[in-house]
């Protein structure tokens, strides 16, 4: 066996215009290893992995496979170097069966018919070599996200990928699914194969990885074998000070019930129950904290309470007033404000410019025009101050919004929403691809709210983040509200009720 | 990103690309010419003595200029929602039938002066209805409105036709047309206007409705960029997610976007069938609808923009039948040559040059 | 004319009318399921038809025509690709932009070179295709029912118009059970599924919109050297848009496809069948109101009245890997 790494970067360079994603990396990844990458949104992992599988080509520098450079123009070559990935965002045709998606790219000739049974065949080896059982003929869209994910490691392996890649592949993942994940990987680990987990969830990395690189800025700062390091060493590379990992706030002083939410049932547009009778209550003065996987309703609970995605049965309350769903303009109105967690799509049209988007969701209001008309001033005038409140960078409202970065996007709409004086503030991923400056800014100003006698209920897959601010935490899984702690709980409790198994 | 998406100033996206399109397109149709055998320069040179050399070819350039902005603008406000409305042909069609029966009603009784706001009314609600449809199947039923306003394209042409035909014609007239207006519905030429600049207007059939044009630029730029309406239309056409967000409402926005876009195609028949022609007639429309299409994407769906690719494509159209008249060789549907290598390198191939210029900025601007 | 006799011809007209339909609608099928919308439908069969009936002419060969004409439409198409696959440019815009640039080239192309006023010569003997008498198609004529139905309608038709029946099964095949046909549904719905899959969006898409320019240049040539012995100005006269009324009518896929375009040639058949004639309960009805059915009729399906049409997902979505 060839003592070669498996893969190995040499100085790898890549520039954007005037950003440099990548600068002068290097890596080397041991055959039979899992290996981690992590980093902060925008550190270049993902560029440096369309590099490896050929969807860019670096400035500069090298690749080597088994010790041989290889030019990886396309990802046919990367995949005809045994190079295979499991993307963030599935690449599945969804009205295909899993055998059709895995035979794309790799058919075995002009005609179906001869692949067809070399395919069945072959999967069946698969699934017994590694564990990775699916029905061939089952239709993609029909699938469980977890088993979408497995078709997409299937297509890897059906290519014969000696190194395997995967971005973020527990995002949309129960535990319990993570879990099994972990074991297949191991497998393949214990069987020669290579694997490349990238994720910046640290507790993942020092529970399944043998090494772990961490990315900062576009450059590769360090490099650990995993059995010497620890998650508070990781987050300070990562971060490049101490992080703080607790917001200070002192207790929350409760008041009268603003949000009623009872019996609450949302469908998804495919028709399926996301949200399973709900039911719960926040009150002013206190943050209240949805906890759960990314994929258990928590989205579209959160749509629903705002007004964009209408109930499929059970009523709210705000302040004791049945609310009529399905009307954000409405909801504005009574007092409720609202942070979404797609601030790209949702929260802000970037081709907007600044100050047109300081008053998204309130151009209506007598203060911003007279009649049909919008008095341009008086938005500007607001939009400097909020600019200034709020620290936003570059200070100029005649913008285009796409010009600001992430961190500043989001005070935008923190600074939109907030400033407003809402009675009830509902919050999505506040902080989701947001600068550590940014964070700690965004996190103060939600518990200056909540002190103000503000009601806050708060959405984060970050469970971090959930149990900083949050003063009671609900837990979601599969659509329903599995459990109730005090912010206190310890996280294997939480856990296990994220992962559906209640105490 | 790759460097087809860097920004590029704005000079060179609205000023310099725009220009470096259309020279494209002019070379192309000049090697077409070349290749009948005729001289492309003294093909361009009598273009444009045809269009600009004297009052009468101006005015009807700017006759013909006139449709182009009201279909233009129409074709802007839609797209501004979000909406590729295809379909302005049909509904200038039956603005067309809005406003002749305003003329037929009223031209025996009043002036011009009175008929003309009832004409522009019936002709924007006529229009305004011919886009109803196809708003509503896409509000309410997700239907492609591409799709269905190329639909009512031809469900328009066929109901026009029947009319004509068998409705408004002139009892014992062949010709499927209606009854030649009185003064009463007819718009008055513009030759006082053009007189103020020395120039004679002779028989070209210049008229009023290329002021009431004008106003109408104003007013789509008002409605667009300075009322509420306006800004939820653009939440719209930007991100339908952030206008989900926003609280607009997607239905009504949608409707009220086609409405009046169709309105405004209603009214490019004022031109033609009581600026020019005194009656209605078959297929007066003649394609307008289309480079309404060409004209709202070169002038980026602004007014300005509109009304300076609207005065190209007029001077294109005047010039191309001054052209097929001293050059016989070259017939007159070289204007339409022309005008499908416009749209294709403004409209569709627009981003050809860009990583070229792209490139060849980045290198001038470093120091 | 007995009623049976008038019946078979209406079934004759019928298929005579559909035989470009169903070779555009299929064009249309190929281009649309690989994601790439196509308006230029229209000005590819007449750029087709154009170049056929010129040289078919010239060259006084109804073959050395259908080349010609294929030769023409996909050009077309490789410019409509072009603007759409490379420079990821508006689909519809590039469509409209084509069938202006078609309409007003043929009629300049033709005045210049023939003079008639943008009609070319007039086609005789070998520069048309030859009628194909089936066998036994004399000796059943005089049988009734069957008769009459063999020999005027089943027999007797060109090359061409069996071709275009032809070609429907084999669209399936391709579609369904060739590779090529797998990649081309996938990147109509997912092109990211294929391009991860190591296949290159752009030259699946390239093929499948030579595809469609070939289907095309047979509908073209089918109306030039066929249909009519000549080119005559604008003679596609809409028949692009039907076809893509019909390819929507039937959800995309193929065999329904065929049945949409015999519906659509059946209703131009009748139209012209009926002018002048009296109806049993409306009187006289106006011919337009067959011409606007296609039209209509597609409305009402998009409007979900008569089922759901989705089509593919990434279509007239530009493909990039921007991030």
């Amino acid at each position: 066996m060839s003592r070669d790494p498996a893969l190995e970067l040499v100085g790898i360079d890549k520039t954007f215009g005037a950003v440099q994603a990548n600068s002068d990396i290097h890596l080397t990844v041991e055959r039979g290893t899992i290996h981690g990458i992590v980093g902060e949104n925008g550190a270049g992992k993902s560029t440096l992995m369309s590099i490896i599988y050929g969807f860019y080509h670096a400035d500069s520098g090298q690749i080597r496979v088994n010790g041989k450079a290889v030019a990886i123009r396309d990802s046919q070559a990367a995949i005809a170097a045994g190079i295979g990935m499991v993307h963030q965002h599935f690449m599945l045709v969804d009205n295909f069966t899993v055998l059709e998606n895995i035979m794309l790219g790799a058919e075995g000739g002009a005609l179906l018919a001869k692949g067809i049974a070399s395919a069945r065949a072959e999967l069946l080896r698969l699934e017994n070599a590694y564990g990775l059982k699916v029905d061939p003929d089952a239709l993609i869209e029909q699938l469980p996200v977890g088993l979408q994910q497995r078709v997409e490691i299937l297509k890897a392996m059906y290519r014969g990928a000696e190194i395997l890649i995967l971005d973020e592949p527990t995002g949309v993942l129960t535990p319990a699914e993570a879990d099994h994940l972990f074991r297949i990987l191991e497998v393949l680990r214990d069987q020669g194969k290579t694997v490349i987990l990238i994720t910046h969830k640290l507790r993942e990395i020092m529970a399944i990885t043998d090494t772990v690189s961490v990315m900062r800025r576009g450059k590769m700062v360090a490099t650990r074998k995993t059995s010497e390091t620890t998650v508070e060493e990781l987050a300070e590379l990562m971060v490049g000070r101490r992080v703080l990992l607790r917001v200070h706030k002192g207790d929350a002083k409760p008041g009268d019930v603003v949000l009623s939410v009872r019996n609450v049932s949302v469908k998804d547009n495919r028709r399926v129950t996301m949200v399973d009778n709900v039911s719960f209550d926040v009150r002013a003065g206190e943050i209240v904290g949805i906890a759960g996987v990314a994929g258990n309703g928590q989205s579209e609970l959160l749509e629903a309470i705002a007004g964009i995605r209408k109930p499929s049965s059970g009523d709210m309350l705000l302040n004791g007033r049945t609310v009529d769903q399905a009307d954000p303009a409405a909801l504005r109105d009574m007092g409720v404000a609202h942070i979404p967690e797609d601030r790209h799509h949702m929260g802000l049209v970037l081709k907007f410019e600044e100050y047109e988007n300081a008053v998204l969701g309130y151009h209506r209001k007598a203060a911003y025009g007279r009649g049909p008309l919008l008095d341009r001033k008086a938005i500007r005038r607001d939009a400097m101050e909020k600019i200034e409140k709020y620290d936003i960078r570059p200070p100029n409202p005649r913008l285009q919004t796409a010009g600001f970065s992430g961190g500043n996007q989001q005070k935008i709409v923190v600074a939109r929403e907030i400033e407003r004086d809402p009675t009830m503030l509902i919050i999505g991923q506040p902080t989701r691809g947001v600068d550590i400056g940014a964070i700690e800014l965004i996190h103060r100003r939600i518990v200056e709210m909540r002190d103000a006698g503000k009601a806050i209920l708060l959405v984060s897959v970050e469970l971090d983040e959930i149990r900083a601010l949050a003063d009671r935490i609900l837990v979601m899984f599969a659509g329903r509200v599995v459990g109730e702690t005090a912010r206190d709980a310890d996280e294997q409790s939480l856990g296990l009720m994220m992962a559906g198994i209640s105490a | 990103m790759s460097t087809a998406s860097l920004p590029l100033p704005n000079w060179i996206s609205y000023g310099l690309m725009p220009i470096l399109n259309l020279s494209v397109a002019f070379l192309i149709s000049g090697l077409l010419v070349w290749l009948i055998g005729e001289s492309p320069i003294d093909a361009l040179v009598l273009l444009l003595q045809g269009a600009l050399g004297n009052g009468e070819g101006i005015g009807f350039t700017l006759f013909y200029a006139t449709s182009f902005i009201f279909t233009g603008l129409s074709v802007a406000v839609a797209y501004h929602a979000g909406l590729f409305n295809i379909g302005s042909e049909g509904q200038a069609y039956l603005g067309g039938l809005g406003c002749a029966l305003v003329a037929l009603a009223l031209d025996h009784y009043v002036p011009w002066y009175v008929t003309a706001p009832f004409a522009v009314v019936g002709s924007a609600i006529f229009g305004a209805a011919w886009a109803f449809i196809p708003a509503w199947l896409q509000a309410k039923r997700g239907s492609h409105i591409v799709i269905t306003t190329i639909m009512f394209n031809f469900i328009g042409a066929a109901l026009m036709v029947y009319l004509l035909v068998n409705v408004l014609i002139v009892p014992r007239v062949m010709a499927p047309e209606t009854r030649t207006f009185l003064g009463g519905g007819r718009l008055p030429k513009l030759d006082w206007l053009m007189a103020m600049f020395g120039l004679k207007l002779g028989p070209a059939p210049f008229n009023v409705s290329f002021l009431i044009a004008l106003v109408m630029c104003f007013l789509v730029w008002l409605l667009i960029w300075r009322t509420r309406l306006g800004y939820e239309m653009r939440t719209l056409g930007f991100s339908p997610s952030a206008a989900a967000y926003a609280g607009v409402p997607y239905a009504r926005t949608v409707i009220i976007a086609m409405l009046i876009s169709g309105a405004l195609a209603g009214m490019m028949a004022l031109n033609p069938v009581m600026g020019s022609a005194a009656r209605l007639q078959v297929e007066f429309v003649g394609g307008a609808g289309f480079v309404g299409i060409a004209v709202a994407l070169m002038g980026r769906s602004h007014p300005f923009g509109i009304l300076l690719a609207s005065l190209l494509f007029g001077i294109l159209y005047q010039g191309g039948n001054a052209l097929s008249f001293d050059m016989p060789g070259i017939s007159h549907e070289m204007v339409l040559v022309i005008q499908g290598l416009v749209i294709l390198f403004a409209g569709a191939l627009e981003s050809m040059f860009r990583p070229a210029l792209v490139r060849i900025h980045q290198r001038l601007a470093r120091p | 004319m007995g009623q049976y006799d008038i019946l078979v011809s209406i079934i004759g007209s019928t298929i005579r009318l559909s035989i470009p339909l169903i070779f555009t609608a299929l064009a249309g099928l190929f281009s649309e399921r690989a994601g790439v919308f196509d308006i230029g439908l229209e000005g590819k069969i007449l750029g087709s038809a154009f170049a056929a009936a010129c040289i078919a002419h010239v060259a006084d060969s109804a073959w050395l025509g259908l080349l010609a004409g294929i030769a023409a439409s996909v050009a077309l198409g490789l410019v409509h690709g072009f603007a759409s696959i490379t420079n990821r440019g508006n689909q519809i815009v590039s469509g409209v932009a084509i069938n202006f640039l078609v309409a007003g080239l043929t009629i300049v192309l033709g005045t210049a070179w023939f003079g008639q006023g943008a009609r070319t010569p007039h086609l005789t003997g070998a520069a048309r295709f030859a009628p194909l008498n089936l066998p036994g198609a004399g000796t059943i004529r005089d049988v009734p029912v069957i008769g009459p139905l063999y020999a005027n309608v089943i027999s007797g038709n060109t090359l061409l118009t069996y071709l275009a029946f032809a070609a429907v099964p084999l669209s399936w095949w391709i579609l369904y059970r060739t590779r090529f046909g797998l990649r081309l549904r996938a990147v109509g719905e997912n092109p990211g599924a294929v391009d991860t899959a190591g296949i290159s969006v752009s030259w699946l898409r390239y093929r499948a919109v030579i595809c469609a320019g070939v289907l095309c240049g047979f509908a073209g040539a089918y109306l030039s050297i066929v249909q009519s012995a000549a080119f005559i100005q604008d003679m596609s006269a809409g028949k692009g848009y039907i076809a893509l009324a019909a390819l929507i009518f039937a959800k995309w896929r193929p065999v329904p496809v065929m049945f949409a375009c015999l519906l659509f040639g059946f209703l131009d058949a009748l139209s012209n069948f009926m002018q002048g004639k009296h109806a049993p309960l409306f009187g006289e009805v106006p011919v337009q109101i067959f011409q606007a059915l296609p039209y209509v009729l597609t409305c009402v399906l998009l409007a979900g009245f008569i089922g759901v049409a989705t089509p593919p997902k990434a279509g007239g979505v530009p493909y990039t890997k921007e991030r």
